[in-house]
């Protein structure tokens, strides 16, 4: 084995130009398939990490109507959905790889102003539990977070987002600042931000909803207990659940929505298209993912096809090769080498020849992505399976379009072989 | 009797004719015979010597050699017949260009699966068997022919054959090669090897001790045997 791949790699070596030009056909392919492939993975990981940054794995899940979010400013709470328990929360938190489990209220206000001030704010005001912060993904900015006490004595007290904050105060902190929500008095206590910001793909108004809809004018937190003091006992909830990894999410939203549908909603409130909904970053990332798989999947089938005119080439040469070599194989065979052994000294050479033509095309295939990447600002990435995969299949094409050559070589007769000149 | 042909027929398809190119053909070699089988071109004499090496198979007749019953082996039983049995001088050579001699002298172990530093040893005892000892590192195209054939010669003894086939092995080569090949097979031959020599030039059919002819696919009665016992 060892002996043969030397001696194909001296007959390689034998043939520069000849050899350059048969893989030429190989080269190409590969390094398309390599260039599409690491633009694909380059543009899903930016896709991926972008919204992994923005949404920390947090999948929020909300009663919707008929498909969009139900939003009870206009209408009120409807009949039929009931609030979710501690117990039904408990069952979300459960789920496998659900690492946190929120409970929130919405409704949009619009009378929300700061007292001994004049600035007014209209935007969405949020009943919030002790874990929202963590689930949904915010960080602390100013001041503090809301503490056991707050729960437990229904402290009314409350938590602005930035956008909130500059809106309402500008420049100055509103830490220790009282602002009326409703009629009732309510003490900022501290500022918090989302993490990062990520770019989402806005298909629908449901997507605008979810991600810009709610945060044009900012967030006002309160603790959730304090929620009847503006509105009502009876109001049902949206759930965050954060997600132990990014591939969680699909899973755990649809699980969520199941769970809380089945739980939540009553027949006749079913029958007017009440559900709960799940949207989940990974979704997104999926949508979009696929709107560039799909363009970049028939291009690597296009790629597909040079590389079988590459191993059409191949074939052809490997049967001028053998027709060259004719009185050497008629001679090895008068001096004792079996079939099999003239059949796997050709089938190296072809495997050879593919498989360096496969390791050529991965480097052109790589600095040409790199290349793409920098002049045109897309992004790109290696992907090492994907490596591995292209050079194990340029070999698999050597062994396919070298088989015929090599079964012609291993089934001549060594007196027709040694007697032709 | 290290071979023993009875009764041999080779026919070929020509059209729709058949020919038969060997008639019926009664051989029998001893160990460390020298044997020369002479006859014109056309004679099956070719026919002949790629049955007794193996490179085919009769049509009818058997054919024992080393004991072993070979008019009807498999294709990979001949191989490894013509590995271990026999050595092949041809008279073009055939050494590999991209091989030097030693690797080309070599080459036979290769296929009896001995080791690349055994093989090699061997390789250049056997060139310097043949007065190459100072060239084992040279490529054929750096030979002159007499040196390719020695070299071809080492190849065919490499494996120690019990039977060593030459084919016109001075046919591509001036007198004065020629007969230093023919010395090597003196040498060879007292040495303990059995030859079979095909030729068609008489004075190299003489250097044999033994000497039959062929003439249309039949075998004439040996001339002046002067070697029929034992050896």
């Amino acid at each position: 084995m060892f002996e043969n791949i030397s001696l194909a790699f001296q007959g390689i070596w034998g043939h520069k130009l000849r050899s350059f030009l048969t893989m030429l056909g190989i080269i190409i392919g590969i390094a398309s398939i390599i260039t599409i492939v690491s633009t694909i993975k380059g543009t899903n990981d930016q896709i991926k990490e972008s919204l992994i940054g923005s949404g920390t794995n947090a999948v929020t899940v909300q009663l919707s109507q008929s498909g969009s979010a139900y939003d009870m400013s206009w209408q009120g709470p409807p009949a039929g959905v009931t609030p979710v328990s501690e117990e039904t929360l408990a069952e979300l938190a459960g789920l496998d790889n659900v690492v946190a489990a929120s409970l929130f209220s919405v409704r949009q206000v619009y009378d929300a102003a700061v007292c001994y001030g004049s600035a007014s704010w209209s935007g969405y005001l949020y009943g919030v539990d002790e874990n929202y912060f963590a689930a949904a993904g915010y960080r602390r900015t100013a001041g503090r977070g809301f503490l056991p006490e707050d729960f437990a004595a229904f402290r009314k007290v409350a938590i602005l987002d930035g956008t909130a904050a500059s809106v309402l105060f500008g420049s100055a902190s509103p830490v220790g600042e009282v602002l009326e929500v409703r009629g009732e008095p309510f003490t900022v206590v501290g500022v918090v931000d989302r993490a990062a910001a990520g770019q989402f793909a806005i298909e629908t108004y449901r997507d605008y909803e979810m991600y810009y809809g709610d945060s044009s004018n900012g967030r006002v937190f309160i603790p959730l207990g304090d929620w009847p003091i503006v509105y009502r006992f009876d109001e049902p909830q949206g759930v965050i659940l954060k997600a132990a990894s990014t591939d969680d999410m699909t899973r755990i939203g649809q699980q969520a929505e199941d769970l809380l549908t089945a739980s939540q909603i009553s027949a006749d409130a079913a029958q007017d298209g009440f559900a709960y909904q799940s949207d989940d970053l990974m979704e997104q990332a999926a949508k979009i993912q696929e709107l560039s798989n799909a363009t970049n999947n028939q291009l690597l089938w296009i790629a597909g096809i040079s590389l079988l005119v590459g191993g059409i080439g191949v074939m052809n040469i490997m049967l001028v090769t053998v027709t060259e070599r004719t009185r050497e194989i008629g001679l090895k065979k008068a001096i004792g080498a079996r079939k099999r052994r003239i059949l796997w000294q050709f089938l190296t050479e072809a495997a050879a020849l593919t498989s360096i033509g496969g390791i050529l095309g991965v480097a052109a295939g790589v600095g040409l992505s790199r290349f793409i990447a920098s002049a045109m600002g897309t992004p790109s990435a290696v992907s090492y399976p994907a490596i591995a995969v292209a050079v194990l299949f340029s070999m698999l094409i050597g062994v396919i379009f070298g088989m015929i050559p090599a079964v012609k070589a291993a089934n001549l007769n060594p007196i027709d072989a040694l007697r032709r000149e | 009797m290290l071979l023993e042909m009875r009764d041999i027929c080779k026919n070929y398809p020509q059209g729709r004719e058949v020919v038969k190119i060997l008639k019926h053909v009664d051989l029998t070699i001893d160990q460390g015979d020298y044997l020369a089988i002479m006859g014109p071109s056309g004679s099956g004499k070719t026919t002949l010597m790629n049955l007794i090496g193996c490179l085919d198979v009769p049509t009818s007749g058997t054919y024992r050699l080393d004991g072993e019953d070979v008019s009807k082996a498999s294709e990979n039983r001949l191989a490894d017949v013509r590995n271990s049995t026999l050595g092949f001088v041809f008279q073009s050579f055939y050494l590999l260009p991209k091989l030097s001699a030693r690797e080309n002298v070599a080459l036979p172990l290769l296929y009896a699966g001995v080791k690349k530093r055994e093989r090699l040893r061997r390789a250049e005892e056997a060139l310097k068997m043949v007065g190459l000892g100072e060239r084992i590192d040279f490529m054929p195209n750096q030979l002159s022919g007499g040196q390719q054939q020695r070299v071809a010669i080492a190849r065919a003894m490499i494996n120690r054959p019990k039977l060593l086939l030459a084919d016109e092995p001075t046919g591509a080569l001036d007198t004065a090669s020629g007969r230093q090949v023919m010395d090597l097979f003196d040498e060879l031959n007292e040495n303990g090897a059995t030859i079979v020599l095909i030729t068609h030039e008489p004075k190299v059919g003489a250097r044999a001790r033994r000497l039959r002819r062929i003439l249309d696919g039949a075998l004439l009665p040996e001339e002046g045997s002067e070697n029929d016992g034992e050896a």
